[in-house]
């Protein structure tokens, strides 16, 4: 550090003591408090969307937990938007995962060394794009011809049971669950490969090794030393990136279509918690309102009771590789 | 070690665990390819959609009245952009760096710092829409319409930068040497003194790269700006006073416009490209910053 050295002395020499004890605790208090902010903020936002929401509470009651989602007759039951948040975020997870973890796996145990730094930069620009720019490619040049793919699988699977219901009625516009968990899939695919990435990065070599050394080939040294090893980890990547998936809003909000019933077409429109609210709170007012920011409330909750369990088991996981290396 | 049955006396097998061998590498290799696809797909039609739009006109004009009207250009969205998210960072960065010192310098491993970590990391997670709801029940609806501002947007993005700064921060500060903030105990002076006047200029570089990506992950959300900001068509400086408008925002607008109005649709992908622009130009910065700090530490 030559650069620094020199200034050293000279801003030492300022510092009288007495001040010294002073600024040094309120220094430590000030970062103590700009770190509670954080829990400050969470409780807050629990607080106050909860409160707004109340009247939505009182006045469904159980009548949320219905698929009934009725603005002109005042009927707000949430389930419909539940479930489009579970599938949407579920099939978002299915495409993404065995990707994401190849893609780990490409630049932790194949790519030549040189060339993993670029893959990583490369990976994470699908991270720098913005979601509004997702959904607007996705709209207008993605659900045309996945409209047209729709329609033929639908066809396609029209005799064979339970396919002939999850494949029935494809819409007609291409906006539906299938297309914005394709579209979710890719942009949690960054997210899930930076996290595994990290986890695999964590396998002690010596195990790597060892397995290489028995005479095992590639593939059966990740079988068995890699993945035993990151079973955690893997698990927490998958979670966070499925609360990243049920919170997306706006690229779904785009490509979703709009029909907040259950349904098992998965071909068809749907809509999810974070997508309805971007969509009808614009005209919303009373209950309709409360209705939308209870929306919030129950994503809210349902995303932090996620992060929670993977950040744990993230916990776990690197205290267990300290363990073992 | 249990799971692949390695025996190395059969010829026959071999055959075959090497095939596997082979099919799993093209797996691999070919889950990159894949996800290369989209990326090229997007930045590709976004710049061929952009660039027949964007002109000077587009960026110095003022929005048109109505998103169903043809012309006008995305000025007023730029504005918007810069002048939100310039706030959002003003507040969330310096309060990011002190919560980051915290939990580094201070807290370590005691229980405060665990709680304020763990929740830092659950708070990256909390849905940008939510924050945006949040803000407009604890800051917009007091105020009714005057709430809808720009600060109000910025509000919103600060809270969704606060946990990535602090994290951030945290991780370049542990890795500045221990001898460094040693020597400076040695020299005589305090903690906090050797924070501001050692640890500091060293981590600064990281701190600052790790504060661009989050603006840049920031500048492109659309969600927690929908019931916050309001809409304007004319440029609004003034970030605490009257509604405003930014590039996401419009970009959401013009391509939810019913019926696929084709002059919406055009100023959507314009508009793209020009957020793509900025939050890619934070993004270069951010990793040059850390290029060269890569190599200056690299000669040390």
């Amino acid at each position: 550090m030559a650069t620094d050295a020199p200034a050293l002395p000279k801003r030492l020499s300022k510092g009288s003591r007495p001040l010294g004890i002073i600024t040094d605790r309120s220094f430590r208090v000030l970062a103590l408090l700009a770190g509670l902010m954080v829990l400050v903020i969470l409780a807050l936002i629990a607080v106050y969307t909860t409160r707004e929401a109340l009247p939505w509470f009182r006045e469904e009651g159980l009548g949320i937990f219905t698929d009934n989602w009725d603005p002109a007759h005042n009927d707000f039951g949430a389930l419909g938007l539940i479930y489009g948040t579970m599938l949407v975020a579920g099939l978002a997870v299915l495409f993404s995962l065995p990707i994401s973890v190849g893609i780990a796996l490409f630049i932790t145990d194949v790519a030549h060394p040189r060339i993993r730094r670029p893959i990583v930069y490369t990976v994470d620009l699908l991270a720098a794009i913005p979601s509004v720019v997702y959904g607007l490619w996705a709209l207008l040049f993605l659900a045309e011809p996945l409209a047209s793919i729709y329609q033929s699988l639908s066809d396609a699977t029209a005799s064979i049971p339970i396919l002939n219901t999850l494949f029935a009625n494809p819409s007609a516009s291409g906006k539906s669950f299938m297309t914005a968990g394709i579209i979710v899939a890719i942009m949690i695919t960054p997210i899930i490969t930076s996290i595994t990435r990290e986890i695999f990065a964590t396998v002690p070599p010596s195990q790597k090794e060892a397995a290489l050394a028995l005479g095992a080939t590639r593939w059966e040294m990740i079988r068995g030393a890699v993945f035993p090893h990151s079973r955690s980890g893997m698990v927490a990547g998958t979670m966070i990136g499925l609360g990243r998936a049920m919170g997306e809003t706006i690229a779904i909000a785009l490509v979703i279509g709009a029909s907040q019933r259950v349904s098992a077409n998965i071909l068809g429109p749907g809509d999810t918690l974070a997508s309805v609210i971007a969509n009808q709170f614009g005209e919303a007012s009373g209950t309709h309102r409360a209705a939308l920011i209870g929306c919030g409330v129950v994503l809210f909750a349902i995303t932090i009771l996620i992060s929670m369990g993977a950040r744990s088991l993230v916990v776990r996981a690197e205290r267990q590789s300290v363990g073992t290396a | 070690m249990s799971s692949p049955a390695v025996s190395l006396t059969h010829r026959a097998r071999k055959g075959r665990r090497e095939l596997k061998n082979a099919i799993a590498t093209t797996l691999i290799v070919g889950s990159f390819v894949i996800a290369l696809i989209p990326l090229t797909l997007i930045v590709l039609y976004v710049i061929r959609a952009g660039s027949a739009v964007l002109s000077s006109g587009f960026l110095t004009e003022d929005l048109p009245f109505s998103n169903r009207r043809e012309g006008g250009g995305m000025y007023p969205a730029i504005v918007g952009t810069l002048v939100i998210t310039g706030t959002a960072t003003a507040m969330a960065v310096p309060l990011g760096i002190l919560g980051g010192i915290y939990l580094n310098e201070y807290g370590g491993k005691g229980v405060i710092a665990r709680v304020v970590r763990f929740l830092a990391d659950v708070m990256t997670g909390v849905p940008s829409i939510v924050m945006g709801l949040f803000i407009y029940t604890i800051w917009v609806l007091p105020r009714k319409q005057a709430g809808l501002s720009g600060f109000a947007g910025a509000l919103a993005l600060a809270c969704l930068m606060l946990p990535i700064v602090i994290r951030t921060t945290e991780e370049i500060l542990k890795v500045v040497p221990e001898d460094l903030r040693e020597g400076s105990y040695a020299l005589g002076s305090r903690k906090a003194q050797t924070i501001r006047t050692v640890v500091m200029p060293h981590a600064a570089p990281g701190v600052i790269s790790g504060a661009l990506l989050g603006v840049a992950r920031v500048a492109g959300e659309t969600a927690p700006l929908l019931f916050t900001i309001g809409i304007v068509t004319s440029p609004n400086w003034n970030v605490f006073d009257g509604p405003n408008t930014a590039l996401p925002q419009q970009i959401y607008i013009n391509a939810a416009t019913f019926g696929g109005f084709d002059a919406a649709q055009d100023r959507a992908w314009g508009a793209a490209l020009t957020l793509i622009g900025i939050v890619f130009l934070f993004t270069l910065v951010a990793r040059l910053i850390t290029a060269v700090y890569a190599r200056r530490s690299a000669a040390v």
